[in-house]
This record gives structure tokens, sequence and C-alpha cells, in this order.
């Protein structure tokens, strides 16, 4: 038995026995340890839900922060919604586009960073919100980004 | 109306359990239980709290709807949403950082109040700030029985969907499912989560509820206006000198919340519009920023405090592209459940667009306003009623704006918008296929 497999049996006992409330949780913690959800990854996580691949990959389908493509091994999400941006939420993605040699949408060549803009991260009174794995960076400007990537390239884990 | 800051729900911040209780933390619990369900109920009726997620619901009268066990045997559900995640608010964020235990207690006091032992606590995916520190929180009370009583509290994470924040869509998240707003009725206090009464509450409303119990509902109504009482966290961005979130007395001008708490516009440049309430309400003009920020005033300009994200826009921008980019936020969030949302967003953006590239006529405007009166009443939930509302605002309080568009023959701010060229996460969709208008 998989520790995955542990993990998700943990997840469901928080929840009514007939309900399947563990699919999201159970997919965040597969996520987090593959780093994005692959059709293996999505037939273990059913088979530990006691549901399909395909319902599992038709609920991840549906969020906008599960991956089922590969991603480089850090994330970096810069807020472009409206308050981000008057303030230089897109010249912040430009930033990053240089520093990584990619367009937003896709992962630097080393295979280090995933670039990509999202919708409103709720933070807009500290913009511009750049989440770095998942952690928010406040007030981010354009000059900002070389050291920010500098600290990626340096090779810190994933977190979460 | 006094303009400063007004705290009660955001007061003696601290993420310290021993912190919060020595400064009287948890005391309103004991008061609440030490009343009946309905004897807490009725405080909150007296008070006159209205939700604070944007529907402006009253609060007691919710809880009020809950059919009592032995009239329909099924457990009770408190849902808290906290999937914040409207353009321009962040209150909800704050207020878990910085007060988890009295959202913590007030998700207690609800509780007691719904004859509820299982509350969940519905956090948008994003927020791994506030969710680690409401975890810490939960934690410290693990061996604190006299404080959590017979009651689980599970924070449950979503995953990336603005729609999710509309209750039964949060429902259906949280059941596991793709986040699809349900038809109503069946109204969540009868048949919610698991099919069992249900209460889905706002974060903001549930941690005003701990001072309300101590300061007694009439108390509390004494604060703020007629039809909006007590105080509101709003959430101040944009061009504004200071943004972040303030707590107010309800009835404040608006003018003051920009000016005097938000420092005003900066870097020399003049107002030219605002945001009142999150992206989904209709824009005021610098001309009608003297208005109350509470229900009453706001709703005589056809607009809304809504989720209190107030998003302030200098002299820089350019209306048609705040349609475009908010437009582009709808069409990218529509669940897909019902056409005239799924399609109807995504015809605005393409004809906006159209107009901002110069490639538009006087006609596209007439359609613009006719799509929007497609969309408009003719969904399940308010997402897509959301964009043809603001966008026909737009065209209502800037016509000049989009003629000169059509005249010019392009945007007449030429490059120099605050929003040129922003790179929305919808333009990076290449499964999507873009809609085209017909010449």
């Amino acid at each position: 038995m998989s520790s995955l497999y542990d993990e998700i049996q943990a997840i469901r006992a928080v929840y009514p026995d007939d309900s399947e409330s563990a699919v999201l949780p159970a997919l965040r913690r597969a996520q987090q340890e593959h780093g994005w959800l692959s059709a293996d990854v999505l037939r273990e996580v059913a088979d530990a839900l006691e549901t399909t691949p395909a319902y599992c990959k038709a609920v991840a389908s549906f969020y906008d922060q599960f991956h089922l493509a590969p991603i480089g091994e850090h994330l970096v999400e810069v807020c472009t919604n409206v308050s981000c941006a008057v303030v230089g939420a897109q010249q912040v993605v430009e930033a990053f586009e240089s520093e990584l040699e990619c367009r937003a949408g896709e992962t630097s060549a080393d295979g280090k960073v995933t670039l990509r803009t999202v919708e409103c991260l709720g933070g807009c009174g500290w913009a511009t919100i750049v989440a770095v794995d998942h952690h928010y960076r406040t007030h981010v400007k354009a000059d900002d980004v070389p050291e920010i990537v500098q600290e990626l390239r340096g090779d810190e884990q994933r977190g979460d | 109306m006094n303009n400063v800051a007004t705290e009660i729900v955001l007061k003696d911040a601290t993420t310290s359990l021993a912190e919060y209780e020595a400064a009287g933390g948890y005391a309103a619990l004991a008061q609440a239980r030490a009343l009946t369900p309905e004897q807490v109920t009725d405080e909150l009726i007296t008070s006159e709290l209205r939700g604070r997620g944007g529907a402006f619901f009253p609060t007691g009268r919710k809880w009020s709807f809950v059919p009592p066990k032995n009239t329909l045997p099924k457990p009770h559900y408190l849902v808290v949403n906290a999937d914040e995640s409207e353009p321009g608010s962040f209150k909800d964020n704050e207020i878990l950082s910085r007060v988890p235990h009295r959202f913590i207690e007030g998700c207690l006091i609800t509780a007691h109040a719904i004859d509820c032992t299982n509350v969940f606590v519905y956090i948008r995916g994003e927020y791994s700030g506030p969710y680690e520190i409401l975890v810490g929180a939960l934690e410290e009370l693990r061996d604190r029985k006299d404080i959590r009583g017979d009651v689980t509290i599970v924070v449950h994470r979503g995953a990336g969907a603005y729609i999710c924040g509309e209750e039964t869509a949060l429902l259906e998240s949280l059941e596991g499912k793709r986040g699809q707003p349900r038809s109503k009725p069946p109204f969540p206090a009868i048949s919610g989560l698991y099919a069992s009464p249900t209460v889905v509450n706002n974060v903001e409303t549930i941690a005003t509820v701990p001072p309300i119990i101590a300061m007694g509902g009439a108390e509390f109504a004494k604060l703020g206006v007629e039809n909006t009482r007590g105080t509101r966290v709003v959430s101040i961005s944009g061009n504004v000198v200071n943004g972040g979130n303030y707590e107010i007395e309800a009835g404040m001008s608006l003018r003051d919340i920009i000016y005097d708490l938000g420092g005003g516009i900066p870097d020399g440049r003049t107002l030219k519009a605002v945001v009142p309430g999150g992206s989904s309400t209709v824009i005021l003009t610098k001309d009608e920023i003297d208005v109350g920020y509470d229900f009453e005033s706001l709703a005589k300009l056809q607009t809304s405090m809504g989720s209190a994200g107030i998003v302030v826009l200098d002299d820089r921008c350019c209306i048609v592209q705040l349609g475009i980019r908010f437009s582009e936020f709808y069409e990218h969030e529509s669940c897909g459940k019902c056409t005239p949302c799924r399609e109807g967003t995504r015809w605005l953006t393409a004809i906006l667009r159209k107009l901002e590239d110069g490639r538009a006529g006087e006609h596209e405007l007439d359609l613009l306003l006719d799509v929007c009166d497609r969309i408009n009443g003719k969904c399940l939930c308010p997402l897509g009623d959301s964009d043809a509302i603001i966008v026909a605002s737009y065209v209502a309080k800037f016509r000049d704006e989009f003629v000169a568009h059509i005249e010019e023959g392009g945007c007449p701010f030429g490059g120099a918008s605050s929003l040129d060229h922003v790179l929305a996460p919808v333009a990076m969709h290449t499964h999507s296929p873009v809609a085209e208008v017909p010449a």
C-alpha cells in the first residue's frame, strides 16, 4: 500500500461515509507529491477513492490549480486582474518573460520555472501580487523580478 | 458619521490563543452558550446584521430558516464561504490572517445558534497563508474542549474557481464535484450540503458575530446607518496611495474612504472612476463619490457595496480596456452550465476587443448592449449577469469614450492607458476557440 493511498483514506475519514468530498483534497495531495496529475496519478487517486479516473479528471479539469500537464519545479503566478494591472502587473509579467526566456503559460528551457498569469489572487491592495510556489509576494515591481528568478534558480523545493 | 477606522472585527489583532483570551476572547462564546439557540438568533435579528459576502441577506433571518431537528431529522451544517475571489476584495484574507480566533469564535457561536456540530470552512485554494494561520489557530484549540465543545471544524481548500464563491456552487465543490451552481429552490437552509439543512455565511459575517454577542444586538444596531448596521471591512486598491483593508462604520462617505483612509490618488493623477464593491458592481464616475458607503445610498445609484472591494481608477484608465479585462475574467470563470453566460461573456469580450482595436462601428455598440440584455436575468447564477451589468454601466457612464474609439478608429489613449496590453489568463487558453464577431 502506498503512502498516498493511506493519506487519502485519512482524508476520506474526515467526511461523511457516502460523500465524494475527499476528491479535491486527495487531488491536491497527489499533485503535491507528483507535481502534476498524469493519467497514472489520476488512476491512483481514483482507486484510493473507489471512483473512476474519468470522474477525477472531470473534477480536476474544472479547477485552475490542478495541472493536467507537467509544470516546472517552481510555479510563478502573476495576477493580472485590474487592481494589479493598473499599477504595473503587465510589466512584471514581461520582466519574468525576459528573465526566464519564455512566455506566460510556458516553462523555462531548464525546466525550473513555469510562468503564468492568473485571475485575482485576493491581495489587490498590495499589488502587484505574485504567487511563488503558492505563497504571495506583495508589492512586486518589475525591478524585483531578477532577484526572484535568481532565488528560484538557486534550487529550492516547491512547498505548498 | 465618523471618518476614521472603527474596529470591532479587526480589533486587538492576534493569531495567538493566549493573547486573544487575554483580551477577552471566547467570552462571547460562553455568553452565547448560556443562551438558547433561539435567543442567540434573536440577538442577531436585533443587530440587523446583513451578510457581508455581497448578497446582503439578514443573517439572523437566514439562521431562523433552518428547520428544527424534530421536524426534519437530519444533521445541520454550517458552511463558511472563505472563497473570496471577487476582483478588488481581499478583506476575508485579512480577517482570517489577523483575527483567526475571532473568526473561529464566530463559527462556534453560529454552530450553537443553528444546532450544528459540523462546520466546514471552504477556503479558496490560493490562500495558502490564511489557510496555514487558520489551521494553526485550530491546532491551538485541540486540547480545549471547553472552547470547542462538540463542534468539529474542517477547513476545506478549493482549487481555483471564482464560481465556487456562489453558495450552491460552493456546496457542489465541497461535495467533490465540479463547482457548478444548483438551481434554487431548494435553498441551502432546507437542502444544502449533503441534502441537509445548511447555513452558508461569509467570513466577515461570521467574524462579526462575537462582537455582536459581546455588545448586544441593540448596541451593534446603533452603529452605521439604517439598513446597514455595524461596520464593514473595506478593501481599497488600484490607483490609491494606501491600498489595504480598513474597518469603517457603515455609511462613511466613499470620498472619505478614498481620500482620508486610502490617501487619495498617487503620481499627481486625478480620479476617473471607482468600482465600489468588487468587479461585479456598477461603476461610479468621479462625480458620484459623495455617497454614503451603505446599502441604501449606493442602491440609489443602482450600485452596491457588494463584497466591499473598492477599486480606484485614475485618468489613465481606458474604460473599454477595463470592460475587456473584467469581461475576460467572467469569460474565464464562467462554469459553462448555462448558455447565456458561457457564450455571452465570450461575445462581450470579443465585441469590446473589436471596439478597442478600432474595427467596430456604431452597430457594434448596439450589439454590445443587446448581448448584455440577452445575458442579464437569464442565467442560473449572478456570474453572467455581473458581466452584463457592469459592461452596460461602462457604456452608460462613459459613452463618449466608446464613441471616440469608433470615430478615431482605435483607442484614444494611444497605448498610454494603464490597462494597455494586459495579458489575461484567458488569452493563454488555447483550448477555447475565440469568438469572432461577424463583420
